[in-house]
């Protein structure tokens, strides 16, 4: 059971660890090819671009060699391909990022490659397959809400075959594409002489705010950022695994210690040292770490292979979009694991090695009782202290968005719920055991309990560690869900969605007031959502850009709202954009949109769905501050008994009709379906994990209890001779381990439900930025409980019915 | 005369191929027979016109009297894009900048090259008076007698005035010089020969002082090469008695001589033009390339017919290795490179020797 715990620990850490760095380095890939291989980017702040003078200063600046100019826009090609379409000057782009054209050195002199022409494209091979063209074909592109015809003038044999990029000349997309005065990128090639540090910062003093200069360093950054929190909660529950490991290898070693001690006691009147009992016992606790650790890689490999067909490298958090991943092996990461999942085995078997060691041979001998003398005071000492750091802990603040001392912590905490069991057993049977219980039986039960707490101990520490964290865990996501759920149904007001995919550009002023005049259609708000970089190397905050007006409300607002001060303009910070940037309502903050301008933040709202912020702006002052009058969304409100699927039809084919093939309507019904998968999804692997800790935790008590029942053969051999029967022992056995169970249950619970608050309170909001309220799974709780004390009263009594049935005699004899 | 210029031609002319028939083509300005040239207006760039170039060659000498040869091409030209899109990107006018250093000592041509579309202040030739530049590469006038080229290579830098000591020279008639049998295989085209070249050559970051004698070409045209010819051979040379000579001569595939042509200008300052017939092309000595394979005919004579009689040039390479290379940057392989001649030096351009443009 140990090796297994130790086993899923070890596996579950290794497979996060590879399916990440395997997400990690197809994301690298994919953010290289499309850099081309540039020392150093200006990069637009939002998909609208920066002015394109720009390109001559920045260009110009000493340090500089070459500069390349870009346009880059997602665009949707034949059969609904998706893909990146960049604009460049390839006179440019062959010097400053040759491995975006590749070999297509030679655009500059064949023929039929040449891209200067208006209506040329190469496509990645990817894109090529996609679209089954072949070169000379003619190929529809659409983007930015306008459609190009293009001639495939040839491949771009540098990117691998999972790029998906198409390249146009510079021009020709400002021109086709609505983006003239505009560009998106500035890619660099530096030279060596002058000092990195100088001309950053020269280029840095000269860039507007709708421009930041990045390298291919903080996109890594911003990919990894994107991921971390989510993955250093799955890291952490996978040393939750092993720490359960840990507290099995404990209970199992320190049972077979109790049960050998006699053996030992006799090796050590043959002449053994203490010393190699002690050895004897680690090496135990050692081989088990070593076959938990081999089998926890092995199937941590196998895991993450599948994770990754079926999941995606997010493991179902969604934050890599589709690209496709192949699983990369890290030996680093075996060995740390491997070390980890032996560390964690040999942690769990020192004390009993102790305690093997510290065998006093003439009274092991005789007596096989309890370490803990029942009439001695337990102290509360240790588990208090933990408790007090455990809760200091929690109001730390995070470090670098990982809430490291939430999880410090949970761990302190579970420490303190441990140290307390043997005291709180006590505790709890004390009522019972000075009471007069009438049945023979029970009170045997409950005496030996109470007399024998370290025994007691023992078999609860792995039920309570993983009990306790369980639900932790199924609290944290019962409370989640629901606080979802219950804004999904506040959030999502409108009775029909319509949403055009990216790079089709969406609806234009004409199109929005022609769907807002089709029957049925009483209100029809139209919304935008672009990416607004703030920081290089910090993943985009999405600028949302709605009607709002006076109508706050409509926000759901957590905070606010205030009145904006003078001269700026109002904008509604989520939650999590405001704990990122550490906002409050009231402040006056900078955008990159518009020229110099400043915001109030006059509301906060609640928002699950953008993990990384968002910020709605109202629709007005959008369009003076951007003059972008393009937007993607629509929410709709129909008039009573208008049908939603026929408003539907209409809605769209009162679009452009080469815009129809990309507008998705949608039912509120559907949206919260849709966003509950999602959700459910992402907390796939910890549904897995509360299952994994519920059958550890089972199987532990299991294995404590039956172990416990068989050392305890003797004894039963002694109450038979008192005239105690079989089935009064069998009985006392299942009232024992019913007990056992109910109060490492009950402790278990309780410990769980402090802990969830950590995760709900501390680690939630640290590592997501989001908030929500409690909410306790009552019917799960009280389940596993009774689950807890099924399984321990089963087992106990079917190990009791193998060990009394050894002759009574047998049994007393085997006392020397 | 630039074989580099040639090859740019045809790459930019194959760009019509893919203009969209809707999309709005460039009108290009024709050659005239009878245009009055006005300096410095002429000096400048003509954006009308598909091609043109400021081609200067010429050598020079260090303090430690090192010989070296030297070539700064500025080439623009106009491609048959859609006039229409308004983008500042459009690449109405491209620009491309050539360096080759020819050091006996080094054996090989030392050179680089930039494009560029114009615009953005980084690229652009003007026009009223010589300003051409691709970021810190320049050529240009002050409007006088004299011109300034900086180059900046990874290998060596060239910072060179040019002094105009004698008048400008038209080619062919008042500068509209014939090219093939056709009347459309014209250019409009002046030469500037005799420049007293001064300046700075850096090299390994050590400055040394140069000064030198040096050959200004400018051409500028709308017409294709002739579809007969195959390349050509070119030569101007300054003479140390004040008098210069230019002359060309086009070649079919099979080599023989499809147009040639040439100015003479006497000491005296008289300029004789000399028709297809009176001037020829004899190889004395073949150099292969180990590179290419390509037979370059590196030593010729030059012979031409004046009034007062024939007269020959020997033109003897200073290294017989000055070819040029630059297949790795998608351009042609040429020959060009300085030349002597007894009382005189200057270059010699060999082009068409590997493969052929492909009109």
């Amino acid at each position: 059971m140990a090796i297994i715990a130790i086993g899923i620990g070890v596996a579950l850490g290794f497979a996060v660890h590879l399916v990440n760095g395997s997400a990690l380095s197809a994301f690298g890939g994919a953010i290289r090819a499309l850099n081309g291989a540039a020392d150093l980017q200006v990069k637009a702040t939002s998909p609208l671009g920066f002015d394109e003078a720009l390109y001559g200063k920045v260009a110009s600046i000493g340090g500089v060699t070459d500069a390349s100019p870009v346009i880059e826009m997602r665009a949707l090609g034949t059969n609904g391909t998706s893909f990146t379409l960049l604009g460049l000057d390839a006179l440019r782009a062959v010097h400053v990022t040759p491995t975006l054209l590749g070999p297509n050195r030679s655009v500059l002199a064949t023929p039929e490659q040449s891209i200067f022409a208006t209506k040329a494209i190469l496509l990645s091979q990817s894109v090529l397959q996609q679209i089954h063209g072949k070169i000379g074909d003619s190929v529809k592109v659409n983007a930015n809400g306008k459609t190009g015809v293009f001639q495939i003038s040839g491949t771009l044999p540098a990117l691998d075959d999972r790029q998906n990029i198409a390249v146009i000349d510079i021009a020709a997309a400002q021109l086709i594409f609505d983006r003239l005065g505009h560009i998106d990128r500035i890619d660099l090639k530096l030279d060596d002489i002058s000092d990195l540090a100088e001309t950053q910062s020269i280029i840095a003093s000269i860039l507007p705010p709708s421009a930041i200069l990045n390298d291919s360093q903080d996109e890594m950054v911003r990919g990894d950022a994107i991921s971390r929190a989510y993955r250093v909660n799955l890291d952490m529950l996978a040393l939750v695994a092993l720490l359960t490991g840990t507290f099995l290898v404990y209970s199992t070693l320190s049972l077979s210690v109790t049960r050998r001690l006699q053996s030992f006691a006799l090796l050590c009147t043959l002449g053994m040292p203490k010393l190699h009992i002690s050895r004897i016992v680690a090496i135990e606790g050692l081989i088990a770490g070593v076959i938990g650790s081999s089998l926890g890689l092995l199937s941590g490999y196998g895991f993450a292979a599948i994770a990754l067909r079926f999941m995606g490298g997010d493991l179902g958090g969604g934050y890599f979009g589709g690209a496709t991943q192949t699983l990369v092996f890290s030996v680093q990461a075996a060995l740390v694991f491997f070390g980890l999942g032996v560390f964690a085995a040999l942690c769990g078997s020192i004390l009993p090695a102790l305690q093997g060691g510290r065998v006093r041979p003439a009274i092991a001998l005789k007596n096989t009782g309890d370490a803990i003398d029942p009439r001695q005071k337990l102290s509360f000492v240790l588990p208090l202290v933990l408790g007090a750091a455990g809760t200091f802990a929690a109001v730390m603040p995070s470090v670098h968005s990982v809430a490291v001392f939430g999880y410090f912590s949970i761990a302190l905490l579970l420490g303190a719920g441990i140290t307390a069991i043997p005291g709180l057993a006590r505790l709890m049977l004390m009522p019972l055991a000075k009471k007069n219980l009438g049945s023979v039986p029970f009170e045997l039960g409950v005496r030996h309990l109470h007399g024998a707490p370290g025994a007691a101990a023992n078999a609860l520490f792995g039920i309570v560690a993983s009990t306790a964290l369980m639900i932790a865990m199924a609290v944290m996501v019962t409370s989640f869900r629901t606080a979802v759920d219950e804004w999904l149904g506040e959030v999502l007001t409108g009775d029909l969605y319509l949403r055009t995919d990216p790079g089709s550009g969406g609806f234009d002023a004409r199109s929005q007031e022609r769907l807002s005049q089709v029957p049925g259609v009483a209100k029809i708000t139209f919304s935008k959502q672009i990416p607004l970089t703030i920081a290089a190397d910090k993943p985009p905050l999405m600028l949302i850009t709605r009607p709002i007006g006076n109508d706050h409300d409509r926000l759901k607002l957590i905070s606010g709202p205030v009145i904006a001060s003078a001269d700026t303009t109002p904008i509604w910070f989520s939650e999590p954009a405001a704990l990122i940037l550490h906002q409050e309502v009231g402040n006056i903050v900078e955008l990159p949109i518009g020229k110099d301008h400043k915001f109030t933040i006059v509301g906060i709202w609640r928002d699950y769905a953008r993990q990384q912020g968002a910020v709605v702006i109202d629709t007005k002052d959008y369009i003076n501050l951007t003059n972008d009058k393009m937007r993607d969304e629509a929410t709709v409100t129909l008039f009573s008994g208008a049908a939603v699927e026929d408003v539907g039809k209409a809605l769209i084919e009162s679009a452009p009709p080469e815009l129809q093939p990309f507008i998705q309507t949608a039912q509120p019904a559907t949206l919260r379906r849709f966003a509950l998968t999602l959700f459910d999804r992402s907390f796939a692997i910890t549904y897995v994990l509360e299952a994994i800790a519920i059958i550890v935790g089972l199987a532990g008590v299991a294995a404590t209890t039956s172990a416990q029942v068989i050392s305890r053969a003797r004894e039963f051999g002694m109450l038979r001779h008192l005239g105690v029967s079989k089935a009064q022992i069998i009985k006392m056995l299942g009232i024992e381990g019913a007990i056992l169970g109910a109060i490492g249950g009950i402790a278990g619970v309780a410990l769980g439900s402090i802990i969830s608050q950590v995760l709900i309170h501390v680690i939630n909001p640290q590592s997501f930025n989001w908030t929500m309220n409690t909410r306790f799974p009552i019917l799960l709780m009280i389940s596993v409980v009774l689950a807890l004390i099924l399984s321990a009263s089963i087992t106990a009594i079917f190990a009791g019915r193998r060990a009394t049935s050894i002759d009574a005699v047998k049994a007393v004899r085997a006392d020397w | 005369m630039s074989r580099f210029a040639i090859s740019l031609i045809w790459l930019f002319a194959t760009m019509s191929t893919f203009g969209a028939s809707n999309a709005q083509q460039p009108v290009y300005a024709g050659v005239t027979q009878g245009r009055v040239f006005a300096f410095p207006a002429d000096h400048g760039s003509h954006p009308g016109f598909r091609t043109e170039w400021w081609y200067v060659t010429g050598t020079f000498a260090t303090p430690d009297d090192e010989q070296l040869g030297f070539q700064i091409t500025f080439f623009r030209t106009r491609p048959p894009i859609d006039q229409g899109n308004m983008s500042a990107f459009s690449p109405k006018q491209i620009i491309f900048a050539h360096v080759a250093l020819s050091d006996p000592r080094v054996g090989k041509l030392d050179h680089d090259q930039r494009v560029a579309r114009s615009g953005f202040g980084l690229a652009g030739a003007s026009t009223g008076n010589a300003d051409v530049n691709i970021k810190d590469w320049l050529f240009k006038s002050d409007g006088t007698n004299r011109f300034a080229a900086k180059i900046a290579t990874k290998n060596f830098k060239l910072d060179l005035g040019f002094e105009a000591q004698q008048s400008i020279l038209l080619q062919g008639e008042n500068g509209f010089s014939k090219k093939g049998p056709n009347t459309d295989d014209a250019s409009h085209y002046y030469s500037i020969p005799q420049l007293l070249v001064s300046g700075t050559l850096t090299r390994n970051g050590e400055p040394q002082k140069v000064a030198g004698k040096a050959w200004l070409d400018h051409e500028w045209s709308s017409q294709y090469l002739n579809p007969v010819a195959a390349g050509w051979d070119w030569t101007g040379l300054n003479f140390d008695d004040g008098s210069a000579l230019m002359g060309f001569r086009m070649r079919r595939s099979d080599g023989s001589t499809l147009w040639a042509g040439g100015t003479f200008r006497r000491t005296d300052g008289t300029v004789f033009t000399l028709e297809p017939e009176m001037i020829s092309f004899q190889t004395v000595s073949n150099w292969q390339s180990g590179l290419t394979n390509a037979t370059y005919p590196v030593k010729q004579s030059v012979v031409i017919k004046l009034p007062e009689g024939s007269r020959a040039f020997l033109l003897t390479p200073i290294f017989e290795n000055q070819e040029l290379d630059g297949r790795a940057s998608g351009l042609p392989v040429y020959w060009e490179g300085a030349v002597t001649t007894p009382g005189g030096a200057g270059y010699l351009e060999l082009t068409g020797y590997v493969d052929r443009p492909q009109l």
